[in-house]
């Protein structure tokens, strides 16, 4: 079935987004990506360790996966302009995953810095995607600032906790005219389907898949969930009954 | 001259561009970006870019993560 994930106008078949962050090696890592199915992939930017040995972008390269910065580590919206426009330079790339955490606690956004780095690059003609609270409100805002996606958490990054406020995430999406892109939370393969079966245009994860004990299998299990979540989604769910509804005929 | 290059102090007897500074640390074509006390300045011209003593170099590139 043709149903490709929209973002800014290009599509991908996958809607399935991972992150890289966490797998021991760059084998394991090709590996997860290729059972994962993913088309977009992200990373992060640092200091260059003339020690390092591989690269990332090597193994993207090589597997035809487009590379989606992203701004983890920063506090301020100076910051978070700032790594943007680095990445932009260093992979020639205008699309950013925007970051903005508050604390190294929880990592979850600060709204007020992430607001104003997603205005500020939009601005600078940025394709903005920008992980976000689980607030409809500041949704709304980050897309009227004109981001391309709107990313909310499902729970704290890398906790697993899946998501714990699907009634927020429903919000989100009824009054979105922008893919809903669920990020952070995801513990195991049914989180993922619930993300698409509430209606999210795709998922994107990380620690689930790479800290798994079989990042490769775990892969192949979120991209079968992604799928069958988004299926679900498009063929409608029976509605949810108090009391039994028979699905054999009455006897004579 | 005295200048930092990732937070490291680095010692120039002449005159550096900011080509020759990224070089200290790498010699990747591409997939680096750097920025010249928080400027960040194109690859187009590091060559032409000649840094003053005190100067702040970062150089960057793409690590897994996210």
């Amino acid at each position: 079935m043709d149903d490709p994930l929209l973002i800014a106008g290009e599509a991908f078949s996958s809607r399935l987004i991972m992150g890289t962050g966490g797998v021991p090696s760059l084998d394991v890592l090709g590996r997860a990506l290729a059972a994962s199915g993913t088309e977009l992939t992200t990373v992060a930017m640092r200091r260059v360790d003339p020690a390092a040995a591989g690269s990332v972008l090597d193994l993207l390269r090589e597997r035809g996966i487009r590379v989606l910065p992203n701004t983890a580590g920063c506090f301020t919206a100076v910051e978070a302009v700032r790594v943007a426009k680095l990445a932009r330079e260093a992979l020639g790339t205008a699309w950013v995953k925007l970051e903005v955490i508050a604390d190294e606690r929880t990592l979850l956004p600060d709204p007020l810095e992430l607001l104003a780095a997603a205005e500020q690059l939009v601005a600078d003609g940025f394709t903005v995607l920008p992980y976000t609270n689980d607030d409809p409100v500041l949704a709304r805002r980050l897309e009227q600032a004109g981001c391309a996606a709107v990313m909310p958490l499902g729970s704290p990054i890398g906790s697993g906790l899946g998501i714990r406020n699907p009634h927020n995430i429903e919000l989100i999406i009824e009054s979105a005219g922008v893919p809903v892109i669920l990020d952070a939370g995801i513990g195991t393969a049914s989180d993922a389907a619930i993300a698409m079966e509430l209606g999210c245009a795709g998922v994107l994860l990380a620690t689930s898949v790479t800290r798994a004990r079989s990042p490769e299998l775990m892969a192949e299990a979120m991209r079968l969930a992604v799928a069958s979540g988004r299926l679900a989604y498009l063929a409608g769910r029976v509605p949810r009954r108090k009391l039994a509804l028979a699905s054999s005929p009455p006897v004579e | 001259m005295e200048i930092v290059i990732n937070g490291k102090p680095h010692h120039a007897d002449a005159e550096l561009s900011l080509a020759q500074a990224v070089a200290v640390l790498t010699d990747a074509e591409t997939g680096v970006a750097a920025a010249v006390n928080g400027d960040v300045v194109r690859r187009a011209v590091w060559e032409a870019t000649q840094l003053s003593d005190g100067d702040e170099v970062e150089v960057l590139t793409a690590v897994q993560g996210g």
